[in-house]
């Protein structure tokens, strides 16, 4: 177990490293660089500038210092932040990011799960019907509407009543500020959530497993809780792996949508930017998380599925 | 629903004189699929959308860049105006532009997931056929593939290719292929080692043409299915590239593009938003429905 | 009043193909004590009979007609009245011991769970029980055993444990669906003792369903022969063996290979199995009998036949005209 661990660990270091690579060389062949602008740039402070970001050292020079700084724990200065350095960008940014996609997968999983199982159990009945519509329709409105729809429903139309939220801005995290940002976060996963819950139940319920707990005259809770429940969260847990690393490092969409100061942004802003540091270091921090994810998402199936051996 | 099975029970397309006749797994299929309420719906639906944003524009009186300068503000639906749904909020009718704006986005779909098909078919197959150190190679990519943040991947596909509507469907569709290529790899180690497959390669045939000729034709029915969910995802993302800004550009337009204005506008005029919102999440719809109802009729053992 | 009483047992299951019969009109009785084999090949609706009978149908099968047990009706009782019946009077032994035991809770507890539901045990008390009646089964090192998962044993072991499971309440009527299939050979065997050692010791009433003719002559008192959804023979095992009434029973009866027929050509019922969406408007066999006459083209009736049992047969002549054959 321990040494499946390292093992995996050890594993993820090269990935990381190839990653790097790819999106270094990547953003460097792009057309443009971090500091074009509308009003054209004096081109002795513009070579002063690049001079200063080592832009003018052969790329090979630039991509192994890069890579130093990193072992560093040093991403490097943000070209158009020029007053922070994009570890300081991240560490303000990654945990309003983080919070609330913690909150929203959280939020999606109570939500959506049951929602599934409730659905399965009850195949082909209204309830059924209704749980895949709601479904299908999570999955089906871009949140960018589905966010400003809730804006305009509880930040305009009731905006005189009880139940009035704020339309946007982050007010230092207060609680009402959150609250439409996570629940447009967590309304895609909800539906996605419900409709692998109910795929996996419905085959799980044929298995003839859980035909043989009901010939055991079990009641129905109990073949469903005990026999079928675990079986059928092996999908589930397979889709939450991935689907958390992209929840927790922020949402472009919700984040510029509602305000929020978290890191989401920076991928668009930084990518058009061409703001190579800061882009990289987010870059590296969601590949991070994913392969962390995915290593999590390993140890479960073996919480869930005693065949699963690490050796 | 047709999801259900019969345990015990024979499936009767392969026995009694039926199968002599030789009714072939894609009739069966096609049945199947006929007598799905919600998936026959779908595909006229989709037949209707897919003929107007085709058609539509050249019957309307106004075309989608063309702005009605008696009128450059947002008009409500008027017959007189020929501006059946109205204009935008400068003076441009809303049909013409929306119908247009689902040719974009349907080819978008299509051709985007044309790429993923086509890479993804093949490095699966390839991967699954030859297995060993090609295999182990090509999936390790994916893997890797899978750690990066995609969406940024597009992000910086369409920065470097600076924003043309031709290379925006390469781009996504150079990321969608990824679940593709490990369906059809999977698909294609259990088909293997089946005796049809032995006796290809005890004949002689070449990888390619086996390849081509056993692989691909079996695992079709699959990778249709995924086809008709990859779709959806490929409108939404182009939807979403959009709001980013990085979209197709004035005064071409798409379904993203006119929901993204449509959202801006939500409180002066919903309509905006509505109509193009409806015809995009109808297709998504439609198409989902239909993939679920083609796996179903495809593999009516399994559900 | 006979242990099991099923009168006009009809299984229906809707498919996207249309709608299949999978069981039609199926009548018999069973005594107490007795050892009833249902056999027919697949899709013959033997399985789909005892299912129904302990309402274990898949979602899309419905089945009409009675099923009495010990006073009550299982195809109306509700889903308590029929919880407080399965696992406990009457048990069942599924075929596929790969899948048929929960892969994610260990096997002691799997065997637990019944005592707990049925005879209020507690967990401690039920374990031990549970162990016990592994050793019973004659599983070495029942307490290792039971504290394993299913895929960590083998498939012999994995099958006594689903025969273990189900005599844990001691039922009068145990269901045993193939239990011997895709063991080998000296497990079968193993199994089948097992079986015998039930039926003989504890008085139960054992319902044998298999495709194997060999299995039900060492074990079952009287046989039904299944064919197309149909009891086409019912009789006594020694009987029907002896003098196979109808064509159908005949053909199996000559396709089971035997020691002495060591260089001989396998015989097949030859044709088709019937495709039960499409059934012939008479005898469902016709089509491959060979023994095929004009009234066949009507259903027969099943009617007593000579040596005492039942057949769906119109000739009264089968089996003398196979005496004279072999």
């Amino acid at each position: 177990m321990w040494s499946y661990l390292a093992r995996r660990v050890l594993i993820g270091i090269p990935t990381l490293w190839a990653i790097i690579t790819v999106c270094f060389f990547l953003m460097r062949l792009t057309p443009g660089g971090p500091f074009d602008s509308a009003a054209p740039v004096p081109p002795e402070i513009l070579a002063n500038l690049r001079a200063r970001y080592h832009l003018d050292d052969p790329l090979w020079q630039q991509y192994l210092s890069y890579l130093w700084n990193l072992l560093h724990w040093d991403f490097g200065p943000s070209f158009k932040y020029k007053d922070f350095t994009v570890t300081e960008l991240i560490a303000q940014g990654f945990p309003v990011s983080f919070q609330n996609g913690f909150a929203a997968i959280l939020l999606a999983m109570v939500i959506g799960i049951p929602m599934g199982i409730a659905a399965a159990l009850a195949q082909n009945t209204a309830r059924d019907y209704t749980v895949s519509g709601i479904a299908m329709t999570g999955i089906v409105i871009p949140n960018f509407v589905m966010g400003q729809l809730l804006i305009l429903i509880f930040g305009v139309w009731l905006k005189d009543t009880a139940v009035h939220l704020p339309a946007g801005g982050w007010n230092n995290g207060a609680f009402a500020n959150r609250i439409l940002p996570v629940i447009t976060l967590a309304l895609p996963f909800v539906a996605y959530l419900a409709r692998i819950t109910r795929g996996s139940m419905i085959e799980v319920m044929r298995a003839n497993y859980v035909r043989t707990a009901k010939a055991k005259g079990l009641p129905f809770r109990a073949v469903v809780i005990h026999h079928a429940l675990k079986s059928a969260l092996t999908p589930v847990v397979t889709f939450l792996g991935p689907a958390t690393a992209f929840i927790l490092t922020g949402s472009m969409v919700v984040e510029t949508i509602f305000q929020i100061p978290g890191i989401g942004r920076y991928f668009v802003q930084g990518a058009l930017n061409r703001d190579y540091t800061l882009v990289m270091g987010v870059t590296i921090l969601s590949a991070a998380i994913m392969i962390l994810m995915n290593l999590l998402v390993d140890l479960l199936y073996g919480v869930l599925d005693p065949k699963v051996r690490y050796d | 629903m047709t999801d259900m099975a019969a345990p015990d029970v024979p499936p009767a397309s392969n026995i009694g004189p039926d199968a002599i006749e030789g009714r072939s797994l894609w009739q069966d299929a096609w049945r199947r699929l006929m007598r799905n309420k919600a998936a026959v719906a779908s595909l006229i639906i989709l037949g209707l959308i897919a003929f107007f944003s085709v058609f539509g524009p050249y019957a309307l009186a106004w075309t989608y860049d063309q702005i009605d300068w008696d009128h450059v503000e947002a008009v409500p639906p008027s017959l007189a105006l020929k501006h059946y749904l109205g204009t935008d909020s400068v003076g441009r009718d809303l049909l013409a532009r929306t119908l247009f704006g689902g040719r974009v986005s349907l080819t978008v779909g299509l051709l985007a997931t044309s790429v993923a098909l086509f890479i993804g078919v093949t490095v699966g197959a390839v991967s699954g056929y030859l297995g060993g150190k090609v295999d182990q190679l090509l999936m390790r990519f994916v893997d890797l593939m899978y750690s990066v943040p995609l969406t940024f991947f597009v992000i910086i596909l369409m920065v470097l290719f600076g924003r043309n509507f031709i290379l925006m469907f390469l781009a996504i569709g150079s990321v969608e292929w990824l679940t593709m290529a490990r369906i059809v790899r999977g698909q294609t180690l259990t088909l293997k080692h089946r005796e049809f497959m032995e006796a290809a390669r005890a004949s002689g045939g070449s990888t390619a043409s086996i390849l081509i000729r056993h692989v691909v034709p079996n695992v079709l029915g699959v990778v249709i299915v995924y086809v008709t969910l990859t779709i959806p995802q490929v409108i939404l993302l182009e939807s979403f590239l959009s709001f980013l800004g990085l979209g197709v550009q004035e005064p071409m337009t798409s379904w993203g593009v006119l929901i993204n204005e449509g959202a801006a506008e939500l409180e002066i005029t919903p309509r905006t938003l509505i109509v193009p919102a409806v015809f995009m999440t109808a297709t998504l719809f439609c198409l989902n429905f239909l993939g679920d109802g083609l796996r179903d009729a495809l593999d009516p053992k399994d559900r | 009043m006979a242990l099991l009483d099923v009168r006009n047992l009809t299984v229906r299951f809707d498919t996207p193909d249309g709608e299949v019969q999978a069981v039609s009109d199926l009548s018999f009785t069973m005594e107490k004590g007795e050892c009833l084999g249902i056999v027919g090949e697949s899709g013959s609706g033997k399985s789909q009979t005892f299912m129904a009978a302990m309402g274990l149908l898949a979602d899309n099968g419905r089945a009409t007609g009675d099923v009495l047990f010990g006073g009550a009706n299982l195809l109306t009782a509700g889903e308590k009245q029929l919880n407080a019946i399965r696992g406990n009077k009457a048990a069942m032994v599924f075929q596929d011991h790969m899948t048929s035991l929960t892969p994610h809770m260990k096997v002691g507890r799997q065997m637990a769970e019944v005592l707990v539901r049925h005879r209020g045990l507690s967990a401690a008390a039920a374990r031990d029980a549970a162990i016990a009646m592994l050793k019973r089964v004659q599983i070495p090192d029942p307490e290792r055993r039971a504290a394993m998962y299913p895929h960590e044993l083998s498939g012999g072991l994995r099958q006594r444990v689903m025969i273990a499971m189900s005599l844990l309440c001691h039922p009068e009527l145990l269901i045993a669906d193939e239990p011997t299939t895709a063991l080998d050979v000296t497990v079968q065997a193993l199994i089948l003792d097992l079986i015998r050692e039930v039926k003989e010791q504890d008085r139960t009433s054992v319902i044998l369903i298999t495709h194997d003719l060999g299995v039900v002559a060492g074990l079952a008192d009287r046989v039904a022969v299944m064919y197309a959804g149909r009891i086409v023979e019912l009789g006594d095992v020694a009987q029907i063996f002896a003098a196979p009434q109808h064509p159908y029973t005949q053909g199996l009866l000559a396709c089971t290979p035997r020691l002495d027929d060591v260089g001989k050509v396998l015989k097949t019922i030859s044709g088709q199995p019937p495709n039960l969406q499409r059934l012939p408007p008479g005898c469902a066999f016709a089509p491959r009998c060979p023994f095929k006459i004009a009234a066949c083209a009507e259903r027969p009736p099943l009617r007593p036949a000579a040596g005492g049992g039942l057949k769906a047969c119109a000739r009264d002549d089968i089996a003398s005209i196979n005496r004279a054959a072999s």
